[in-house]
């Protein structure tokens, strides 16, 4: 059984439809790639599944229990968590202040305070800064860091990249990686950039105006075959399960 | 810049109707103090200080966005300018008029002060204004001080003329108001000031005028409300200043908005009616007439906040006065459709950006 | 000499208005949400002193926990039912029902308790006052001023150093994101509501202590605690103290001046800092 399974589902933004029947099943231990446009509803299926966004119809379900009218705190106890687009840090918070927010709410595990700045050495230096005066890498660890200290199951990663110089996505990676590769914990990653989308996953999937429209593993797709998908030129879902 | 096959029309064969109708309603209400008793004109003109007092808060917070709790402040002004006024030797009805230039100048002045604050901030700073001016007029004994004082001016007309003259001035008043709101509504000011409301930040990217457009409609409204006041004391014929100047005012014209529809043209007028109703039947029922008012406002405001008129107008697509604009012709893929107007304030807003 | 006893004065004043606003700050700085009913939900509490104070046969400041805790409870109760709806619909409507609960609670009151104005017995502190030279400083009033400052500093501290005043810290600066990491943001909003109404029937008691009041003395606080936190500068807890002392002083010092003038002192003092404010912040918003 899969962790996570979604199963025909619709997300609105009143009159718009944001999600259009999406159907999905992700299996624990895997790393997932998201890719698409912008505004491809990328976003906002990740807010579903979290629960920050009620979908119009459809199910999501959590190591089978129907989660899609749980709200999105007790998602978090459940063993879901979005590090969400943008950081959203709490901007009068400090670095540990901000991860310290996050602790007591998820399920036991490895992940505190110490393990967290362990796995991103560029926080302990900053533990006492305020966040709004952080630069875009040291946010974006930070809101990670913030999301593993409720010792999730599964992780939601939302453009980890934007906005960020070149060498402070590397480092961000770099500590993604080695949490990614223990297979301890199940990621889904939302991601522009396509040849770190491809290395990092298992599994790429590409949505387009709100459907799915490429499921597939990373490794037997080319990046034609992304590129073509991402922009709509081979309108054919293959192998959505 | 017209797409060729593609009108823009402001007025429907409908709207120029119905227009129409409202116009000879309102001129067949001018003919009331001729044909019914003193005491029946009295108390209607009541209902058009209603009217224009509802209109002009509804102007302000639906459409400008500014909730004040404080508008009572001009009320207040219009009254003691109007005595000021014949204090000065000039007769009653001049000096009504006169008042409300007064209140203008005012309420330009205090747009000044309180125009940069937002949302709670700017309704309790109208409120310390609205007790500043009571203070400062409660210090002046030439005007009565606290214990207030009568319009006299009036009495050389003699009771019968002067409740005629009363209730025309009254409803001159409120139609003026009303005709002034609606060509504002229409106007370019109009359209940017729904834009301010919806998105401030975003309409201010797009060039539009975000404070000339608030400081015209609280000054507009203010005004009105100014007006208000001075025909308040043309009705009552004597006032204080813990009563002109007091929030009740403000209870009141919030209750009309909620129950009628906020953001809405239509809605506050519903609205006065439903209170000049109430007050009629209860008006002596003291505590229980107020908690039932609060309580009335408490149950619209979370269970209908479009107010009567505004739900029954969102369910039928109901319009009586033509604010908006029809886009028609052949080039578009569907028949005419309504653009979004002045009366979708409030339906549902996405609570965030799409991605 | 009666102007070093009027700024005495003043600086105590502050110490009650600092009570007053620190419950309207938290709710502003936690929800966005400024309370109309905050004065009426005072007297409310010191009502309730009454009363309890009255049935059991205990002085007021014995009733006072009790009643804390009822008002407390209260306030919970008002924000899951009716605030929590207020914030879905948009900015204007928690204005409109909180409005509509001031004139309800007035009303009630008026209904229950007429329009007599009594006051709360303080014992022996109503009259005692320690004299210092040619200064008189009323006892109450150090009480009252020390109540506050032990009330903000615990408030700071539990906002700063606990669990769930960092949860409430965090709801307040991103509400949704605190959903996201698992603070159940109706809760923190509840909580706010909760102190907010405990600490402003300390507020309402004390008051009643110090002077008389009616069913019709809460909108007088509520701009009282309204310019107090605008004066201080909004977000601030100790901000609080501050524009408590800079109106308690207006008002005393402006009744040495005249008698009927002081509240018109305060008030003017209030539109003096507006008007400095906004003049400051002139050069950089635009039209």
């Amino acid at each position: 059984m899969s962790l996570l399974q979604i199963e025909e589902l619709d997300v609105r933004y009143g009159a718009l439809i944001a999600v259009r029947s999406v159907s999905l099943a992700i299996d624990e231990g895997t790393t997932v790639a998201l890719v698409g446009a912008n505004g491809a509803g990328k976003t906002t299926l990740l807010r579903a599944i979290a629960g920050a966004h009620r979908p119009s119809s459809g199910t999501v379900r959590f190591d089978g229990a129907d989660v899609t009218n749980v709200a999105a705190h007790r998602r978090v106890q459940l063993g879901i968590a979005l590090v969400p687009e943008g950081r959203h840090l709490f901007p009068g918070l400090t670095v540990e202040e901000n991860l310290r927010a996050a602790a007591g709410k998820g399920r036991a595990g490895s992940w505190n305070l110490d393990t967290v700045m362990d796995a991103f050495p560029i926080l302990r230096p900053i533990a006492r800064r305020r966040a709004s005066a952080l630069s875009g890498g040291e946010q974006q660890a930070t809101a990670i860091g913030r999301a593993l200290m409720s010792n999730p199951r599964l992780l939601l990663l939302d453009e980890v990249s934007l906005g960020l110089a070149p060498q402070a996505v590397d480092a961000v990676y770099q500590s993604l990686t080695a949490l990614m590769a223990s297979g301890a914990a199940t990621v889904v990653l939302v991601e522009q950039d396509l040849r770190r989308a491809m290395s990092a996953s298992s599994r790429v999937i590409c949505m387009l105006e709100g459907k799915l429209i490429l499921d597939g593993p990373s490794t037997g797709l080319s990046r034609d075959d992304i590129t073509d998908a991402y922009f709509g030129l081979r309108r054919q879902a293959s192998a959505v399960s | 810049m017209a797409l060729a096959g593609v009108r823009v029309e402001r007025w429907t064969r409908g709207s120029v109707l119905r227009s129409g109708i409202i116009a000879l309603a309102i001129a067949g209400l001018f003919a009331v103090p001729t044909l019914f008793e003193p005491d029946i004109t009295q108390r209607l003109t009541g209902l058009w200080i209603l009217v224009l007092m509802g209109a002009m808060w509804n102007a302000l917070a639906g459409y400008g966005g500014l909730v004040s709790v404080g508008q009572q402040a001009f009320i207040g002004v219009g009254a003691y300018a109007t005595i000021y006024l014949t204090h000065a030797g000039i007769e009653g009805y001049t000096a009504m008029a006169l008042a409300i230039g007064v209140t203008a100048v005012l309420a330009l002045a205090t747009s000044f002060l309180v125009l940069r604050l937002r949302g709670g901030e700017f309704a309790i700073a109208m409120w310390v204004v609205a007790e500043v001016f009571r203070q400062v007029v409660s210090f002046d004994s030439s005007v009565g001080g606290g214990t207030g004082i009568s319009l006299t001016a009036l009495n050389v007309y003699g009771p019968d003329y002067s409740r005629a003259f009363t209730y025309w001035w009254a409803l001159a008043a409120m139609t003026i108001g009303l005709v002034v709101l609606f060509l504002l509504l229409r106007s370019r000011s109009g359209a940017a000031l729904q834009a301010i409301r919806d998105d401030q930040t975003a309409a201010a990217s797009l060039g539009v005028r975000v404070q000339t457009n608030k400081r015209i409609v609280f000054v507009l409204t203010s005004t009105g409300c100014g007006a208000a006041g001075a025909a308040i004391l043309a009705n009552q014929l004597f006032i204080q200043p813990n009563s002109i100047f007091s929030v009740q005012w403000t209870a009141m014209m919030i209750f009309m908005v909620i129950v009628g529809g906020l953001g809405t043209f239509e809605g506050p007028v519903l609205g006065a009616a439903i209170l000049f109703a109430l007050q009629t039947q209860f008006g002596d029922g003291g505590v229980w007439y107020f908690v039932g008012l609060g309580t009335s406002a408490m149950l619209f405001a979370l269970f209908l906040p479009r107010g009567i008129w505004g739900t029954i107008a969102d369910r039928f697509d109901l319009k009586l006065a033509p604010i908006g604009y029809w886009v028609r012709g052949s080039a578009l893929p569907q028949a005419a459709s309504p653009v979004p107007d002045a009366n979708d304030e409030g339906r549902e807003r996405s609570d965030e950006v799409m991605k | 000499m009666i102007w070093v006893n009027a700024l005495v004065a003043g600086v105590l004043l502050g110490g009650l208005y600092a009570l007053f606003a620190c419950g309207l700050s938290l709710m502003y700085g936690v929800m966005g949400i400024i309370n109309l009913a905050h004065g009426d939900l005072a007297v409310l509490g010191a009502y309730l002193v009454f009363v309890l104070s009255s049935a059991l046969g205990i002085p007021p400041f014995v009733a006072l926990p009790g009643a804390v805790i009822l008002m407390g409870g209260l306030g919970y109760i008002l924000q899951r039912t009716m605030l929590e709806r207020s914030l879905k619909a948009g900015p204007l409507v928690p204005l409109l029902t909180t409005f509509g609960l001031a004139i309800v609670i007035q009303n009630l009151l008026l209904q229950i308790f007429t329009s007599d104005s009594r006051s709360l017995d303080a014992g022996a502190l109503t009259t005692a006052s320690i004299q210092i030279t040619e200064i008189t400083i009323p006892l109450l009033g150090i009480v009252i001023f020390l109540v506050a400052i032990c009330l903000l500093g615990g408030l700071q501290l539990f906002l700063a150093r606990t669990s769930l005043g960092r949860s409430m810290q965090a709801t307040a600066q991103d509400s949704d994101t605190a959903e996201l990491i698992g603070i159940d943001s109706k809760q923190m909003y509840a909580l706010a509501t909760a102190i907010a109404v405990g600490t402003v029937t300390i507020a309402g008691t004390f008051f009643a202590m110090r002077s008389s009041f009616g069913p019709l003395s809460g909108p007088s606080q509520l701009i009282f605690a309204f310019e107090t936190v605008v004066i201080g500068g909004i977000g601030s807890l100790w901000g609080t103290l501050v524009g408590g002392i800079v109106l308690g002083v207006a008002q005393t010092v402006g009744a040495q001046i005249n008698p009927q003038s002081s509240i018109l002192a305060g008030n003017l003092v209030f539109l003096t800092v507006l008007i400095v404010r906004n003049s400051r912040a002139f050069g950089r918003a635009g039209r």
